[in-house]
């Protein structure tokens, strides 16, 4: 007869173990959780099954066989002369993007701070580029970098041949400065919220020490915005990986002879216009690792241990 | 439970994934007797659209029980892209008149095609209305999955004004072999009467191969498709003397490397380009045009100059289930009537054999369009074969690396392509 008060008991102490002390937490946060599994998990994990097996596309109703292939798929991308061609390129990206960004970031960010006259609107002229969409601020850089453009006019002689977006070694760099300019904003934006968090006795007692703009920027303004600059670094490097429609609207789909080309531009092309999904995907998973090693690489060096 | 949930989400996601294999029912041969109301998509080209509405309209009005139901293309990067999205989601029209025959091999592939062959007499009508260039839309299983629908032979369009300004005859150029030709843009150049003498899209797109080496190609092989017998033909002597008079243009600095955003021989930067009748109606008084065909290293007589067809057909989509009003939609688009409506609205040429007999009083109330018409009787599609766009693609490649960057020797980029498209030409 007393069995079954201890059995509800157990059953109301699992039920609370699994909802936990709030129950309504669960159900405020179900609709994220299913929007996770369903516009992320589901995705990530058919991608990851779609690697490993022949597939391509086919309307309902199609009978089709998608055989497990191992690693056929990652060998044929590892193996794939275009592939690494694009990674090198994003590399070239990478190298220019991200230091620049940061770096021309957190000094506007720290100039736009001291500005007293016209701050909003110094501050929303470095936004407008990032929220305008980036087909039509590429037709701004085609004005300026084509071979009879803005900038070519200028140099005259000194203009490069094979000009800037149809020249192998330029062409890359061009982009990374394209996109540097256009994400300026958002990064300042983070910047800004980071040095309103910086004491302002620091600089005080550091005035009070003798120091001099520069010691005060470099020993102060750097390691007190570090998880700023974390988290702008992290940022750039997804843009970075995720590169598409720069490449794509500025140099006409990768070229000058695929020195443009980025991985997920190949992605697309392998994917979607060659009807090779399962190559698209394992290069997706590659992608993925490569991104997720840099950013603990990132977090490990920049973020710190703390 | 922190770690169980991911897991048992992982495992349904793997599960549902494995699961979503593009297999189920459906009832094929009930589908191709059925008639009913169907949905057709058409091109957004506005002369076009015209046309399509106005087909629409009247198979409507005699067909209350089988309405059709027609829209544009939905808007996307590419046709094809849009139209592979829509096998792939069950959510394709019965008909798509806009349909690029390179995309064929892949649709066909995915299952999204109803084969033609499958309603009766269908095969022979296509033959009837196409003629022998019906052998070219024919799949390697031998069957058709579109019906050839029209063509924009692709010709040398060149602005008589610029001609003149050059000190070129305006009338009648001589721009029949690759000598003449260079002789011709060098002199459009150095005059400055254009900024290019011709300017053919230096991208990496698949497709933009089809308005620069393939149309020569075809002139210069006499009709040669781009693989033929799961072989790749463009690297012999005839591919290696286009490549290099392509070569020899963009090394002079004839034609620019860099895209140009427009149409460049509408905005009057190039004196020349490569484009079918369907340009016609586009550049309408903006530029004083003349026609020829496209130069062959000979300067063979132009009724012998073969070229790129640009064809555009109907397919009929898997996801159809009135197949049989599909079909006679078909049939009632492409018979004379509409096609005389078509080259009426658009310029563009229906694939017929009867083309100039069919239509006497067009072609001459519309001399200029005869030319094309000539010319219609005389194209070359894009093979059929699988893999088609990786194909286009590899040869892209190798095309931009060394006839426009000249990173690379021609031969040594042709024969690395021709091994490729091999591999791809086999379906490995």
């Amino acid at each position: 007869m007393t069995a079954a008060p201890i059995e509800g008991g157990v059953r109301r102490n699992r039920v609370a173990a699994f909802f936990g002390r709030h129950p309504v937490g669960m159900i405020l946060s179900a609709p994220y959780a299913v929007y996770i599994a369903v516009v992320f998990a589901y995705p990530l994990g058919f991608s990851l099954w779609i690697s490993f097996h022949d597939y391509f596309f086919a309307a309902p109703g199609a009978v089709v066989d998608h055989p497990f292939v191992g690693f056929d798929n990652y060998k044929a991308v590892l193996t794939d002369p275009a592939v690494r061609q694009s990674f090198g390129n994003i590399g070239i990206f990478l190298i220019i993007n991200v230091p620049l960004t940061a770096a021309l970031a957190l000094i506007l960010a720290v100039a736009l701070n001291r500005v007293v006259h016209a701050r909003t609107f110094l501050r929303v002229a470095f936004y407008v580029p990032y929220v305008t969409a980036s087909v039509a601020v590429v037709g701004v850089w085609l004005f300026l970098f084509n071979s009879g453009g803005l900038v070519n006019s200028v140099l005259g002689p000194f203009a490069p041949d094979p000009s800037w977006l149809v020249n192998e070694g330029l062409a890359m760099p061009v982009i990374a400065l394209f996109v540097v300019w256009k994400q300026l904003g958002f990064f300042i934006l983070l910047y800004l919220a980071a040095l309103q968090n910086v004491p302002n006795e620091l600089y005080e007692s550091a005035s009070v020490d003798g120091a001099n703009g520069w010691n005060k920027f470099w020993s102060i303004t750097v390691p007190a915005v570090r998880p700023a600059t974390a988290l702008v670094v992290i940022l750039a490097l997804i843009t970075g990986a995720n590169l598409f429609t720069e490449p794509y609207l500025l140099t006409g789909g990768g070229g000058p002879n695929g020195a443009s080309t980025s991985p997920v531009l190949l992605m697309y092309q392998r994917g979607l216009q060659q009807g090779e999904p399962d190559f698209a995907a394992a290069l997706g998973v590659i992608l993925v690792i490569g991104v997720l090693i840099v950013a603990l690489i990132n977090r490990r060096f920049i973020e710190g241990k703390d | 439970m922190k770690r169980t949930l991911p897991a048992v989400l992982l495992t349904a996601t793997l599960a549902l994934a494995a699961g979503c294999d593009g297999s189920g029912g459906g009832d094929a041969s009930q589908a191709n007797a059925a008639s009913g109301p169907i949905t057709i998509w058409l091109s957004n080209n506005s002369e076009e659209l015209a046309w399509g509405k106005a087909m629409v309209e009247s198979w409507n009005a005699a067909h209350a029980d089988q309405k059709i139901t027609a829209q544009e293309i939905p808007a996307g990067k590419s046709s094809e892209e849009v139209i592979g999205a829509a096998i792939t989601a069950g959510n394709a029209p019965c008909l798509i008149f806009n349909t690029a025959p390179a995309a064929i091999p892949q649709f066909q592939k995915q299952g999204g095609l109803v084969a033609l062959d499958e309603f009766d007499g269908a095969a022979q009508y296509i033959t009837d209305r196409t003629g022998d260039t019906a052998e070219q839309y024919k799949s390697p299983d031998g069957k058709f999955y579109q019906m050839p629908w029209k063509s924009n032979p692709v010709m040398i369009f060149y602005n008589k004004d610029i001609f003149a300004k050059a000190g070129l005859d305006p009338e009648k150029p001589a721009l029949s072999t690759y000598d003449e030709f260079l002789t011709a843009a060098r002199k459009i150049k150095s005059s400055g009467a254009a900024p290019a003498a011709i300017y053919p899209a230096p991208s990496s797109e698949f497709f933009q191969s089809w308005f620069d080496f393939y149309p020569l190609f075809a002139a210069e092989t006499d009709g040669k498709q781009l693989v033929a017998d799961k072989k790749a033909q463009f690297n012999s002597p005839e591919g290696q003397k286009v490549a290099d008079f392509w070569k020899t243009i963009y090394a002079e600095g004839l034609a620019p490397k860099e895209l140009y955003n427009g149409d460049s021989f509408a905005d009057k930067k190039a004196a020349m380009a490569i484009v079918g009748p369907w340009a016609v109606a586009v550049y309408g008084d903006k530029v004083k045009w003349g026609a020829v065909p496209v130069p062959t290293s000979t300067g063979k007589p132009a009724e012998q100059v073969k070229t790129f067809s640009d064809a555009k057909n109907v397919a009929m989509y898997s996801a159809c289930q009135n197949r049989a009003t599909a079909w006679e939609v078909i049939k009632f688009a492409t018979s004379q009537e509409q096609d005389g409506k078509l080259l009426d609205a658009t310029g563009q040429m229906p694939l017929r054999k009867d083309l100039q007999t069919a239509y006497p009083d067009y072609f001459t109330q519309n001399p200029a369009y005869k030319q094309f018409a000539d010319q219609a009787a005389r194209t070359v599609e894009v093979p059929n074969v699988p893999n088609s766009v990786a194909i286009w693609q590899a040869f892209r490649d190798a095309y931009s690396e060394s006839v426009i960057f000249g990173k690379q020797p021609v031969a040594d980029a042709f024969s690395g392509a021709a091994t490729k498209v091999d591999e791809l030409a086999s379906g490995s």
